[in-house]
């Protein structure tokens, strides 16, 4: 579609815009909605998500739940993990996958017991529930759940500060979810994220938002985090982000998520794109997602042309200055015999080629928490 | 020594036939953590408003352009170990360049330190 051929749509507001501007967030246009970049700055925000914990506000992702007869068996249709074997109370990463395989969103989908409930990227939302009511049988129930805000909140003391508002936190291990109240509002938890971090996501009722993020401010380990140290905390951790390292060309053998594609569903190879995803995950596919470590201090990001001698072999997808690595890093796709870690290929910036390595993600250990007590 | 200012948010100063190029305290808070910075080679031919270096912060890369025409004399090597001294000191040890002035009537185009407040103050 050309540019001037779109309707312009009006920048919306989040339920926490005005705690946002009263917090000193600087608000920049983000899928739709006015957004935090940044508060006191991205690297002193990424760092502190790193040792203690940081608040964020993710209420442009799309919540949806769905619920009737048979609804893993009909999600399955359209993604390619084993949602059927998910108990109450556990979530799973995920895909939703278009006829040929490539990948239309990344998303969390929770079996919360009367229901399954699915997180997808605030970008693509309207297209995601679009696919999914024209997919799904017309007896399962698709709500987008509009009036309920999402917060994340990251890092090593995350469970420490939540758990004093919410006791139950403490309970959950990694990929776990559990209903509970605060203040008399009902709200969901799952031990869960996008930052490498241990760590929570809550959803909770949109004018219960305010209150709950002064309440998690208060606490001397917790600090608002804008969207600048969100993209560099996921880039550290390798997580790929939709709409930059993955989009409907890519599929997930290519993008290096096989591990979303569950074991059941290879057997009986009936989920969208099951030859060429299947056929890429036996054979290796003819490009791969990899990370990327930057010699010098020349950032390499997104749209930077990747060479091995004279030859262009790929495309950088996403990439920048990683505080915690202290260097620039990137994620990007090269053909499979350089997907090899070690390889050295080159980066093209402003002309000037700069030395990069493959290297295995992600470029900061993960910290997941997957088991409680000690 | 008179200090000039661009709407790009670059300052100049001008001492004798040369001039000294950097970008200004409201650029450096507008720009964040800045990790890199490309300053061009002594030599380099700048035309008024062209591209004259690259600073770049932890979220995105940025133009600097040059305030006037002329040649560069001196390219800030400091930068290159210790980038944030553009957000520690902007208006100082964080400066860009020097130059010769091609033009000086040039300068007259440009906004003084109370023009340009105005300026950022209406943004």
């Amino acid at each position: 579609m050309r540019e001037d051929d779109e309707v312009p749509i009006e920048t919306a507001a989040l339920p926490l815009d005005a705690w946002h501007r009263a917090n000193g967030g600087r608000m920049v246009e983000f899928a739709g909605y006015w957004m935090p970049i940044q508060y006191e700055g991205i690297m002193a925000e990424h760092l502190w998500t790193r040792e203690s914990a940081g608040l964020f506000d993710v209420s442009h992702m799309g919540q949806l739940s769905l619920s009737g007869d048979k609804v893993a068996e009909a999600l399955e249709t359209l993604v390619p993990g084993d949602i059927s074997a998910l108990k109450p109370g556990r979530m799973r990463y995920s895909l939703l996958l278009g006829d040929d395989g490539g990948i239309l969103d990344d998303l969390m989908i929770t079996n919360e017991g009367d229901q399954y409930g699915i997180v997808v990227n605030g970008a693509v939302k309207w297209e995601d529930i679009g696919h999914l009511r024209e997919n799904l049988p017309d007896d399962i129930t698709l709500n987008h759940n509009e009036d309920y805000g999402l917060l994340a909140l990251q890092g090593p003391k995350a469970v420490d500060a939540l758990a004093r508002l919410v006791p139950e936190a403490a309970n959950l291990v990694f990929m776990q979810a559990a209903r509970a109240s605060w203040n008399g509002h009902a709200i969901a938890l799952s031990r869960s994220g996008y930052t490498g971090e241990d760590g929570f996501e809550i959803s909770a009722p949109n004018e219960a938002l305010e209150a709950f993020a002064d309440a998690l401010c208060a606490m001397e380990e917790v600090k608002p985090i804008g969207l600048g140290a969100r993209d560099s905390l996921r880039l550290e951790a390798g997580l790929p982000l939709y709409g930059h390292d993955l989009n409907p060309a890519i599929d997930p053998a290519e993008a290096d998520l096989g591990f979303a594609v569950s074991k059941r569903r290879r057997e009986e190879e009936n989920f969208p794109g099951a030859a060429r995803i299947l056929g890429h995950l036996e054979d290796g596919p003819p490009r791969k997602r990899v990370g990327l470590l930057v010699d010098g201090k020349l950032p390499v990001r997104e749209g930077a042309k990747l060479f091995d001698g004279e030859d262009e072999i790929g495309v950088v997808t996403s990439g920048g200055f990683a505080p915690s690595v202290g260097a620039p890093i990137a994620m990007g796709y090269v053909p499979r015999d350089h997907a090899v870690p070690g390889t050295a290929i080159a980066a093209e910036v402003r002309g000037k080629l700069v030395h990069c390595t493959v290297t295995a993600m992600p470029f900061v250990p993960h910290r997941y928490v997957r088991k409680t007590g000690g | 020594m008179p200090r000039y200012f661009t709407e790009e948010h670059e300052w100049i100063d001008v001492d004798g036939d040369v001039a000294t190029v950097g970008i200004t305290d409201f650029a450096q808070g507008q720009l964040g953590d800045i990790v890199f910075v490309e300053v061009p080679d002594t030599g380099a031919e700048l035309t008024q408003g062209g591209d004259a270096a690259v600073v770049e912060s932890v979220k995105a890369a940025s133009d600097v352009y040059a305030p006037v025409d002329g040649t560069v004399t001196e390219g800030n090597g400091q930068l290159e170990e210790d980038p944030a001294l553009v957000n520690s000191d902007p208006e100082g040890e964080g400066w860009f360049f020097r130059m010769t002035l091609g033009d000086k009537s040039q300068l007259d185009g440009l906004m003084d330190a109370a023009a340009y407040k105005a300026f950022c103050d209406a943004l």
